[in-house]
């Protein structure tokens, strides 16, 4: 390296444009590649724009908290982005109002049977509590999952990483289960697929159908409160 | 996207906060933020369309979002290295059956509505 482009490179590691320009940059890299790809769950944007930047990170030298320095200001989004989560919610919720009750049961086993399936079987397989603790709220959606994993102990970007991965398999698995199951109603195979993974179940439902769509992001919705107000409750029993 | 309307996500997130906080929960505040504003949204009986833009404007590219921080999983790659195992094991078998257990139980219960519904002519 040259004198002059080092001295550019120590003055722009240090302010925030590069970290957020970076985030920017990566996250459109990685959705023009899943756009390219006819929507793949495989090639999850997300995903791509994670390793793109641990990739340059790690080639460049550079702290992560240099650069979150300069993504904190995308990350800061995560909460009103969560609040406005309600109003998906409430959309769906005026739907469904008379059969809310019975929704409701339908999630909540669906959000008992995602945490301890998933602290149970790392468990059994020897999983350290910090990765049970980031591994339990990972069917929820991410903002919220790592909302909780910060409240229960567990690392929230573990979480996030997992939630994505658990939004990416049930995209790949779903179909072929609820088959399995013979599932043919288009609310019952929405409502499973937004429980189990989220917006990225979400996006799979609503390629395949309108109904299906509504539901899994109703059972979105009720998934990330219900879990955050149960986790902790099942978690400080276990624990 | 409205300038009223990010205050007012912001307004709700940060009474959220100052509950989950106050109250010592274990919930994260915006969590508590979202309920109450779901809340507000039931008894007042409908969503202003400026709230469904500014919320429709943020949720577009929600997943940005969370980039930055899952960025953060680089600090802690030596867990995934180590527990590989256990974690997809753990990802695989949880997703499959919280699938199966959602649609099933919702099988169930759809048969239940259906028949709710379908009485309900005779009812009125």
């Amino acid at each position: 390296m040259d004198d002059g482009f080092t001295q550019i490179w120590v003055y722009l590691s240090t302010t925030p444009l590069l970290g957020l320009t970076v985030t920017l940059v990566a996250y459109q890299t990685g959705m023009w590649v899943y756009t390219r790809a006819g929507l793949h769950p495989l090639l999850n944007p997300v995903l791509i724009a994670v390793l793109l930047l641990v990739g340059l990170l790690m080639l460049t030298g550079t702290e992560y908290r240099t650069y979150f320095d300069g993504a904190q200001f995308v990350h800061f989004m995560l909460g009103p982005a969560t609040v406005a989560l309600a109003v998906p919610l409430y959309r769906q919720f005026q739907k469904v109002r008379r059969s809310f009750v019975l929704i409701a049961a339908a999630v909540l086993s669906g959000s008992a049977t995602a945490a301890l399936g998933a602290i149970g079987v790392a468990w059994a397989l020897g999983a350290s509590r910090e990765t049970l603790l980031s591994l339990a709220p990972k069917s929820v959606t991410a903002p919220i999952a790592m909302g909780i994993a910060e409240a229960t102990g567990g690392v929230p970007s573990l979480t996030a990483v997992l939630v994505i991965l658990t939004g990416i398999l049930g995209a790949v698995l779903g179909t072929w289960t609820l088959n399995a199951l013979r599932i043919t109603d288009w609310r019952a195979r929405g409502l499973a697929m937004g429980t189990a993974s989220h917006g990225i179940g979400t996006a799979r439902a609503l390629q395949v159908n309108d109904v299906a769509g509504a539901f899994a992001s109703l059972a979105m919705g009720l998934n990330g409160l219900a879990t955050a107000v149960l986790l902790p409750l099942i978690l400080g029993l276990i624990f | 996207m409205t300038l009223g309307f990010i205050t007012l996500l912001l307004v709700f997130q940060l009474v959220g906060e100052v509950i989950s906080k106050g109250l010592d929960l274990p919930l994260p505040g915006p969590v508590v933020g979202m309920a109450l504003l779901f809340l507000a949204l039931v008894i007042k009986g409908n969503a202003p369309d400026g709230l469904k833009d500014t919320a429709n404007g943020l949720l577009k590219h929600l997943s940005l979002l969370f980039v930055p921080a899952g960025v953060g999983v680089m600090l802690h790659l030596h867990l995934i290295r180590d527990e590989w195992l256990s974690i997809s094991a753990a990802l695989v078998v949880s997703t499959v059956a919280t699938i199966a257990v959602t649609a099933l139980v919702m099988k169930g219960c759809c048969r239940f509505v259906d028949e709710e519904t379908s009485k309900e002519p005779n009812d009125g």
